[in-house]
């Protein structure tokens, strides 16, 4: 193809993105923008099954067993998240074993929030208010994005990521009305995850790479430092209700803005975990590699026995 | 709680699904596959539905102000009457899938017998429960055929599996004293005469999967009367420890 013609097709995409079409698989893309979608789906993909390891640390723990079937149901619609995403992100032309390949060599990232530990129950809460809260933020706009399989995908992520915030906060109201105990024990968990939750927003928007291409492709419709005050305005009335406290001393209501002015950020905190330095990412990432790798076993007798019916079955009809 | 006949007969069907519910709910974000981790956190959950309902009936026939939480989490090792079988750990996925494999062809043949128990409660949640066993037996019935016809790898780890856990099949057949109290009267199921069609089952779905029929002759028992493996202190120790730490809390 003649450069002419690879910008005629350019102009063509870019003003059916911006007349809210949408792409599909078999369109045409610039190269740019398949790439890009392929590191953020795939990046989304991750975080669902890395997500799934936190929580599912308690599953066994769980305090009663509405709170047990409800975390499972939740940690296995995070798996139903991840095998979506993984099957849109193949419609660009690369396989979920790459993928997998990408995530276990560490090429590939995943939101850094998981790399921190649930050490209580209270943590399933906070968890569901504020992680999945910040991730509804982040995932709203994305079912209005411009590439179709994506955008789709997203639109059932986010109706299950709702419930799973409810449930969260459901849980900490629990806590909150129980014991001194428990609400301490809510108190902590949200001291822990106040923080790396307005991190999960991503870094502020002069330091963020990607942002004014994304925002092009409707990959983003508002900067991170946006998204990030639209969390805290939303969130702060909450923690309000519950009768907790949120761990920020610069934490004040704006009059004149009509929005919360809050305390610096730790980003120092935030690339070291970025970096592979969090609490938990070597552990994270043994636990991926290790179901991988003892799970090759069962993938390979799953292809040769599916071979061998397949010859069976051809042999039948000969 | 009152130990009468009925409640221990249903302690005996609940167990088994609360404590195999556990042990699968151990695996969730671990499977080989996101296909199979998805479908055996399902079986999880399937599982402790049905734990439930049979706790909550037990909780209203007891007569006491217990709850289905205080039968699940607040009672010592020897009151609980799971079988064996479904406390043994999950070595690998070998095990995973011969477990239930074992498990889940006894399950669907109690439970089609369950459904006419004169007892509506237990007959109810029979024909509900039934309608998922019969989706795990499946699962798990392909799986051992994948395993055992797939590579000489996974034909060796499954056919190992199969022999290990063999010794514990015997025991789904034991009826206890208070299980025939409560056969005699209608409502519970002699599990002694599904033993035929049992071994004959799970014998088809073995030779079909190219595996050998174990020929151990000595079995093992216990669960059943509250004398389990010592795997299963650490069962509870994770189950209960929220109900232990913090008691009488609402969650």
């Amino acid at each position: 193809m003649s450069e002419a013609e690879i910008k005629n097709l350019e102009e063509i995409f870019e003003s059916r993105i911006a007349r809210d079409e949408k792409i599909e698989p078999k369109d045409w893309m610039p190269e740019k923008y398949r790439k890009t979608h392929i590191r953020q789906m795939s990046q989304h993909a991750h975080s669902e099954i890395i997500g799934m390891l936190p929580e599912g640390n308690w599953i066994t723990r769980a305090p009663s067993l509405r709170r047990k079937v409800a975390l499972l149901a939740k940690v296995q619609d995070e798996g139903g998240h991840g095998l979506y995403l993984y099957s849109a992100c193949e419609t660009l032309g690369i396989s979920r074993d790459e993928l997998f390949e990408q995530l276990h060599s560490g090429k590939a990232k995943y939101s850094s929030i998981f790399n921190y530990p649930t050490v209580t129950w209270a943590d399933m809460g906070a968890i569901g208010w504020l992680v999945d809260g910040a991730a509804i933020i982040n995932q709203v706009p994305l079912c209005n994005t411009s590439y179709g399989p994506y955008a789709r995908a997203m639109v059932r992520v986010c109706k299950e990521e709702s419930f799973h915030q409810r449930q969260g906060f459901e849980i900490m109201l629990k806590l909150c009305q129980g014991s001194p105990e428990q609400k301490e024990m809510a108190q902590d968990a949200l001291n822990r995850w106040w923080w790396p939750s307005l991190m999960m927003l991503g870094p502020t928007d002069d330091k963020s790479v990607h942002t004014e291409q994304s925002m092009k492709w409707k990959l983003k419709r508002k900067t991170n430092d946006e998204l990030r005050q639209q969390f805290i305005d939303q969130t702060v009335p909450q923690a309000e209700v519950l009768g907790i406290t949120v761990p920020d001393p610069d934490l004040k209501w704006n009059e004149e803005k009509g929005q919360y002015d809050f305390g610096e950020i730790d980003w120092d905190e935030f690339w070291q975990v970025v970096k592979g330095h969090g609490p938990c990412n070597k552990e994270r990432m043994t636990a991926r590699v290790s179901a991988w790798e003892e799970g090759e076993w069962v993938r390979d007798a799953a292809m040769a026995y599916a071979d061998k019916k397949d010859k069976k079955n051809v042999a039948k009809a000969s | 709680m009152k130990d009468s006949h009925l409640v221990k007969y249903i302690l005996g069907i609940a167990d088994n699904a609360l404590i195999l519910g556990q042990r699968l709910g151990e695996l969730c974000g671990h499977g080989p596959t996101l296909e199979t981790d998805i479908a055996l956190t399902n079986m999880s959950l399937d599982l402790l539905g049905q734990t439930r309902n049979y706790y909550q009936y037990v909780a209203k026939i007891s007569g006491d102000d217990s709850t289905e939480d205080d039968i699940a989490f607040l009672r010592t090792e020897r009151q609980y009457l799971n079988v064996l079988l479904v406390e043994q750990p999950n070595q690998h996925f070998g095990y995973v899938i011969a477990r239930q494999f074992y498990f889940d062809v006894f399950h669907y043949l109690l439970l089609e017998k369950l459904q006419a128990s004169t007892d509506e409660n237990l007959a109810a949640i029979a024909k509900k429960s039934i309608k998922e066993v019969s989706y795990h037996q499946r699962f798990s019935s392909d799986w051992i055929k994948r395993l055992g016809d797939g590579t000489s790898e996974s034909h060796n780890k499954i056919q190992t599996a199969i022999n290990d856990l063999w010794a514990y099949t015997d025991e789904l057949f034991e009826v206890t004293e208070d299980d025939s109290h409560i056969v005699n009267i209608g409502i519970g199921v002699d599990v002694s005469e599904l033993k035929a069609e049992y071994y004959s089952k799970v014998s088809e779905v073995l030779k079909e999967s190219t595996l050998e029929i174990p020929d151990n002759k000595y079995f093992k028992k216990g669960g059943k009367i509250g004398i389990h493996s010592e795997h299963m202190g650490y069962i509870l120790a994770d189950l209960q420890y929220m109900q232990r730490t913090y008691p009488k809390m609402k969650w």
